[in-house]
């Protein structure tokens, strides 16, 4: 079955097609959470919640404005998010790095020891920190083109030629 | 337009990140359908990043679906179960009385109409009825005056007796001679044949002269045969012959019914 009849049965409140769709995307989802957070075991209760609000949103998901994948990424972010800023968690961990994406590479260790996934340590070989700290404000803090660009104060294209690079580096490290 | 410089630009890279603004979103859509090139390179871009969001993933539990699924019961609404369903009673009691409210008005109005024909018709028997009496009021009418004619003391009453070519027949003549009208009672007569009609004669004997007082027309019609005619002859005699439709200006005398002279 294509992916567009599945999230069309899912919106349709179909539960089968809803159990497909979270074998596919749950532990991108709570990868994303657990990048965000660094709590495994708190990241898959709030992995738990994104499904929950990706059941209870779906007539929200519109495939003209984006794509599937897009569209629960921006859920779990924003619920990892939520969570950075609650009172637990500042209580909880005083010492998060604040590049999540770059703390976690630089521990040195795969997380998902899959046989069907490749390490990180894999897909982030040869990545100047420039690359991952702007993969992390697009893709797991949420950043727009034109908040990076004020971040990092580097113009909108040049942003958009260096993501394509440094995307194209982890394709590259996923053929090795 | 440049496929390759598109691609190269990285604006797929943030179509995918949902970094893009509305319209951008939309103009990626756009030739991501027209050009399958787009749509490759996007699908390409969104599998690296389903690796690495992928590859930081917990291990997840067998039970962790189990209870995503476990607390969606308790957020879809609850739909009661088809044999529990509540009948809606106040909703087919007010169908129900409409049906029989539009079933009554119908009833009443062809029940209506009904009683208007019968009026009609009750009215249209009363008018028929009301014209029998006027008619039958006028006969009575008619027949006092006639009544009273004959009991008039100036009427002489004359015996018409039957002659040879009808001895059984007779009929009898009022004469008024003072208002110079005779009343013929021609009940005795037989219906005379198609094509002939009675005429009336006015004798005087000597020497014997008739004069034609007039015919019996419509004698078949006229139910009293009781016939006015005016007569102001010195007459000594009545007598009616049979002639042909139209009268004779002499009476035929083989074809006189009945005759009678007038008494002293």
């Amino acid at each position: 079955m294509n992916l567009d009849d599945l999230i069309q049965q899912f919106q349709q409140k179909d539960k089968i097609a809803f159990e497909k769709l979270y074998t596919m995307y749950a532990e991108n989802i709570c990868g994303v959470i657990n990048t965000i957070i660094q709590n495994p075991e708190r990241a898959e209760e709030l992995c738990q919640d994104v499904f929950v609000k990706i059941w209870e949103k779906s007539d929200s998901y519109n495939p003209t404005k984006g794509r599937f994948f897009t569209w629960i990424l921006n859920i779990a972010r924003n619920t990892a998010i939520d969570e950075l800023r609650s009172k637990t968690h500042k209580n909880q961990k005083k010492n998060l790095h604040v590049h999540s994406l770059v703390g976690i590479f630089e521990k040195g260790e795969d997380l998902n020891s899959k046989v069907d996934t490749i390490g990180i340590q894999t897909l982030l070989k040869g990545l100047k920190e420039k690359c991952m700290l702007l993969i992390d404000l697009l893709y797991y803090k949420g950043y727009t083109q034109k908040e990076v660009a004020k971040e990092l104060n580097t113009p909108i294209g040049t942003i958009k030629t260096r993501i394509r690079s440094c995307i194209s580096e982890i394709r590259k490290n996923m053929k090795l | 337009m440049d496929i390759e410089k598109y691609i190269a630009s990285g604006i797929l890279e943030l179509y995918i990140a949902g970094a893009l603004s509305a319209e951008e979103n939309l103009e990626v859509q756009h030739y991501a359908l027209q050009y399958p090139e787009i749509q490759k390179e996007i699908e390409a871009i969104e599998e690296a990043m389903l690796q690495l969001t992928k590859s930081t993933s917990p291990e997840l539990s067998d039970t962790s679906f189990k209870k995503v699924l476990s607390r969606l019961d308790d957020t879809i609404p609850f739909l009661p179960a088809t044999s529990e369903k509540r009948i809606p009673w106040a909703s087919y009691v007010g169908w129900a009385a409409s049906l029989l409210l539009i079933i009554g008005m119908t009833w009443l109005y062809l029940q209506n109409n009904d009683l208007k024909s019968e009026i009609e018709l009750t009215n249209k028997e009363n008018e028929d009825l009301q014209q029998t009496i006027t008619k039958t009021q006028n006969t009575i009418v008619e027949k006092e005056a006639l009544l009273q004619e004959l009991r008039n003391k100036n009427v002489t009453v004359v015996a018409l007796g039957g002659q040879k070519v009808a001895p059984t027949s007779f009929a009898k003549a009022y004469w008024n001679k003072n208002k110079g009208q005779v009343i013929i009672d021609s009940q005795g007569l037989p219906t005379p044949p198609a094509g002939y009609t009675y005429q009336i004669w006015s004798l005087t004997l000597d020497p014997l002269t008739p004069t034609s007082l007039g015919l019996l027309d419509n004698f078949d019609t006229d139910t009293s045969k009781m016939f006015t005619l005016p007569n102001t002859n010195d007459s000594q005699a009545f007598g009616i012959t049979l002639e042909p439709e139209g009268g004779s200006p002499t009476p035929t005398m083989e074809q006189l019914y009945v005759l009678g002279t007038v008494g002293p």
